[in-house]
């Protein structure tokens, strides 16, 4: 995803191209096609064309960041275990089966039998250790390494027989088996060499040469023209076979297109020139969908995702007398709720998402059906209950309506946000009109992406901010960076050792706690509990969640997208055109 | 009065009035700028009528209101929203506007239901305004150091060349990112936006000293200079008087180009953010939802702005040609006396 930084499980969406539309929700779809409503028999052969936003930078998974390289990687390459993207639950992948210690710091994983490389070299154990050696090695620089060490040392992988490998963990980790998604599994036959000599790290560029660019996916690369196209054809040693037994994938080629933005891709699109849209915005899903008098299209709203909007105050250490003085009113939590109270987060939906989002209460999305804490609901839009709350916190307004402190100094503050991302200087201008309602001045502030970034993380120097994170799972560890006191994108208050007020120590212990238990309703009621704590204290004041919007050529079939990244390409291996029209 | 004197005078008086309308802005819009209506975002524009359903004209301007299409009296000389006229004088008469609850919208509205022909006006005053300023600013300099340097000559004129050369080679759109990321974050964001344009005209300074300089160096060796000279007119005398005068025609050249080039290049710094901030409306900033496509084909009078630019930019160029065929000499950037 463009402009998109993964911050140790969390991605801070700068360009957040953002989704939304619903005729079509996404729910009966999916029943219908489990109900073998839509199914038509599969189709072998087929050439897809998928846009990419950006172009792909290399083909190393050690290394990969951004979400083009992923996703292309993401039909190259494969892992021991995948959550699947409609359910979300965790499935056998190359490994065969999986085993939890009683103490669940031991997993045990079994790999299938025969698996080939796309070079037609047998999988061994030793690719495994390879692999995680590899991502564990601090000269590789891996962005994921964080997500491997738990407990504050690495996962330890050790060969227990020739099919058998086992992670041994510091500390209890629930959910441990969802860290396996998209950690990819590597030949060292190929890898092995340049591991050893340690550049790792910048193996498989996208001048390698593609024999050399060996995995276990559905497809293999064929041919790069770089800043054009990447074409990648059947894997004919993938292991995967469907119900039937056929082996797979469907498709013959998969053809990435670069197309820098939206409003190209939607045209490429409509003329038939690529078959799969994503992170669509609501103006142009409606478009399509309105276009779409001959179903040419399925057009899918998938509703809300992972990504959550938000605005918070800086409560990190004063860093001039300004903010110092201004942090006396951040720091109230009756002042941040009546803030929350007088931003009209409806508004935000229709007007910024063209109705194509959900507003929040907190970071947990209602996308996020399992862990949301239902019994918690969006404040209400009232500028009298805010006004209330105001005055309730010590605050007055003066004889020209303006809200002023007990000292009588006037309340006003900036609210940082980026350049270039329209949909945010849009939240921006709405939240300043509404807190002008209750006479607090806003002043926006928009910086170019970097700036904006070192406002934030490195100095610290701003009043309010403007921000999108997406989490990389359901599950709410990805969250702990957010909202452990010490975590690295625990934005409001930044660099802490020790928790600065005794609701953060709540939270502190209550994720801690959820972390090590393994009882699934008792993580529930735990992660219920902080979810409680984010809206009473609202350090992160929730605006919305934009929905996830797709659109597919109606050709193509088995056409399954989800919430979480890769949206649609997830099932590369099962998607195939139907026999009318392969192109 | 000869035709190409009409052409010119039409042409500066377009040019006046629009400063003049942009000034008045918040005489000739119905609306503040930072006015939502928030039921009505993306509005079409109000269909204005003279005819009613019936065939019958009516003198008063009217429109039918959506919904209950009631008919809503378009009235001149109304009070509305409060506004400063020239930042100095406080008011709220309007040249026009309708009955509340109804609202017009001559060109629509934006997303946030905002009134597009209320935008516009105001985001004249910036636009035009940061075209003159920084015009002005660039040429200022120009004139100050080019004097210098072609009338001074020897060190003088190495040193401010060698410092015009690395202007020249700045990569100003990055000095103009960084110099924002320094600001106050709590200044106001047309305050911002000055300080952004006075850097802009202050980068520009280095190609029209050249031009400046050149004029300056061929200048002070005429005959009529050196006559000065030997009447014993000063250094100070010589310039003001004999040399400088020699650019003004140049001055004006570079003047009708570099306004419109400062107004685009307030365009190109709202789409990297460097623009004016929320909810100052400039043309620039009014021009962030054209790029989509689905705008384009829907809305096509969000290129309102877009319009105003090119017609601005036509009349400065327009100037420009109609001076130089009023003054064939002016061309080379000097003139005989």
């Amino acid at each position: 995803m463009k402009g998109v930084l993964r911050l140790r499980g969390s991605r801070l969406v700068a360009f957040c191209a953002a989704p939304a539309f619903a005729t079509l929700l996404v729910a009966p779809w999916a029943a219908a096609l489990a109900a073998g409503e839509y199914r038509v028999a599969p189709r072998r052969g087929g050439r897809l064309v998928v846009s990419v936003r950006s172009e792909v930078k290399h083909f190393n998974p050690l290394t990969a960041i951004d979400q083009p390289t992923r996703t292309v990687q993401s039909l190259l390459h494969a892992d021991l275990l995948r959550i699947d993207r409609t359910d979300l639950e965790i499935y056998p992948n190359v490994a065969s089966e999986w085993d939890v210690s009683d103490d669940g710091r031991t997993y045990t994983i079994t790999l299938r039998e025969g698996v080939r490389f796309s070079d037609g070299h047998l999988l061994s154990v030793e690719d495994v250790l390879f692999s995680f050696r590899a991502y564990l090695d601090e000269r590789v620089h891996s962005p994921q390494r964080d997500l491997l060490i738990v407990g504050g040392e690495p996962i330890r992988v050790e060969k227990l027989d020739e099919r058998r490998v086992t992670f041994e963990l510091a500390r209890p980790y629930a959910a441990g088996e969802r860290l396996f998604d998209s950690f990819h599994v590597l030949p060292e036959h190929i890898l092995g060499d340049s591991f050893e000599r340690g550049d790792v790290a910048s193996a498989w560029g996208v001048l390698t040469e593609p024999k050399q660019l060996v995995g276990l996916g559905p497809f293999r690369v064929k041919e790069v023209v770089a800043g054009e196209r990447i074409v990648v054809e059947r894997n004919p040693y993938y292991f995967k076979l469907d119900a039937s037994s056929n082996s797979l994938p469907y498709l013959d080629e998969v053809v990435f297109v670069s197309t820098p933005t939206e409003e190209a891709e939607v045209l490429r699109f409509r003329a038939g020139d690529v078959h799969i849209v994503e992170r669509l915005s609501a103006e142009n899903f409606d478009a399509l969908a309105a276009d779409d008098s001959p179903s040419r299209f399925q057009m899918l709203d998938l509703g809300p995702g992972l990504e959550y909007h938000f605005f918070f105050f800086n409560l990190s250490p004063a860093t001039g007398e300004t903010l110092g003085a201004r942090q006396s009113w951040f720091k109230n939590a009756g002042f941040r709720r009546a803030v929350a109270n007088a931003v009209d987060k409806q508004a935000i939906v229709d007007l910024v998402f063209g109705g194509r989002a959900t507003p929040l209460a907190t970071h947990v999305t209602t996308g996020n059906k399992h862990w949301l804490n239902r019994e918690l609901g969006v404040e209400p839009y009232s500028v009298s209950a805010a006004k209330r709350g105001l005055r309730e916190s010590g605050f007055r307004w003066d004889g020209e309506g303006r809200l002023v402190d007990e000292s009588g100094a006037r309340v006003e503050f900036s609210l940082l946000t980026n350049a270039g991302n329209r949909k945010r200087a849009m939240m921006a201008s709405l939240i300043q009109a509404d807190l002008d309602q209750v006479g607090i001045r806003v002043r926006i502030a928009t910086l170019e992406f970097r700036a904006y970034v070192a406002r934030i993380f490195d100095t610290r120097d701003h009043d309010a901010a403007l921000m999108a994170l997406v989490s990389g799972d359901t599950d709410p560890n990805p969250q702990l960076s957010v909202l452990m006191s010490d975590g690295g994108t625990h934005v409001w208050r930044l660099g802490q050792d020790a928790p600065h007020t005794s609701w953060e120590a709540e939270i502190d212990r209550l994720m801690q706690q959820q972390l090590v238990t393994l009882d699934g309703r008792r993580r529930k009621e735990l992660y219920d509990r902080v979810q409680a704590i984010m809206l009473e204290y609202q350090p992160i004041i929730g605006l919305a969640s934009p929905h996830i919007l797709v659109g597919a050529d109606n050709e193509l079939k088995n056409f399954r997208p989800g919430i979480l990244p890769p949206y649609t390409l997830w099932n590369a291996d099962e998607l195939f055109f139907s026999q009318a029209s392969a192109p | 009065m000869t035709r190409r004197n009409r052409k010119l005078t039409a042409v500066v008086s377009c040019l006046v009035m629009l400063h003049v309308v942009a000034a008045l802005a918040g005489f000739f819009a119905p609306y503040s700028y930072r006015e939502q209506n928030r039921d009505a975002p993306r509005a079409a524009p109000t269909r204005i009528r003279w005819v009613d359903r019936s065939g019958r004209f009516r003198a008063r301007p009217f429109f039918y209101a959506p919904g209950d299409g009631a008919v809503v009296p378009v009235r001149l000389w109304v009070r509305g929203s409060s506004y400063e006229v020239l930042g100095l004088v406080p008011s709220n008469l309007h040249l026009f506007g309708v009955d509340e609850p109804h609202r017009i919208f001559v060109l629509g509205t934006d997303s946030l239901g905002r009134d597009l022909f209320s935008r516009l006006l105001y985001g004249g005053q910036l636009s035009l305004s940061a075209g003159l300023v920084a015009a002005a600013l660039a040429l200022g300099i120009a004139l100050v150091m080019g004097a210098v340097a072609g009338y001074g000559g020897r060190w003088l004129d190495s040193v401010i060349m060698w410092v015009g050369d690395v202007f020249l080679s700045l990569p100003w759109i990055y000095m103009l990112l960084a110099a924002r990321a320094f600001l106050p974050l709590d200044m106001d964001p047309a305050e911002a936006f000055l300080v952004i344009v006075l850097l802009l005209g202050f980068l520009g300074w280095a190609a029209p000293m050249r031009l400046v300089r050149g004029i300056v160096m061929s200048a002070k060796e005429r005959e009529f200079v050196t006559a000065a000279r030997s009447a014993g007119a000063g250094h100070l005398h010589l310039l003001t008087r004999h040399v400088l005068p020699q650019t003004y025609s140049m001055l004006a050249t570079q003047a009708a180009v570099l306004v419109p080039a400062y107004m685009l290049a307030e365009v190109t710094l709202s789409f990297v953010g460097l623009g004016v901030g929320e909810p100052r409306p400039s043309w620039g900033n009014m021009l962030t939802d054209v790029p989509r496509a689905s705008v384009l084909s829907a809305q096509p009078w969000v290129f309102a702005p877009a319009v105003l630019i090119v017609v601005v930019s036509w009349l400065y160029h327009s100037v420009l040609s109609s001076v130089h065929k009023r003054e064939p000499g002016a061309a080379d950037f000097g003139s005989a006396e």
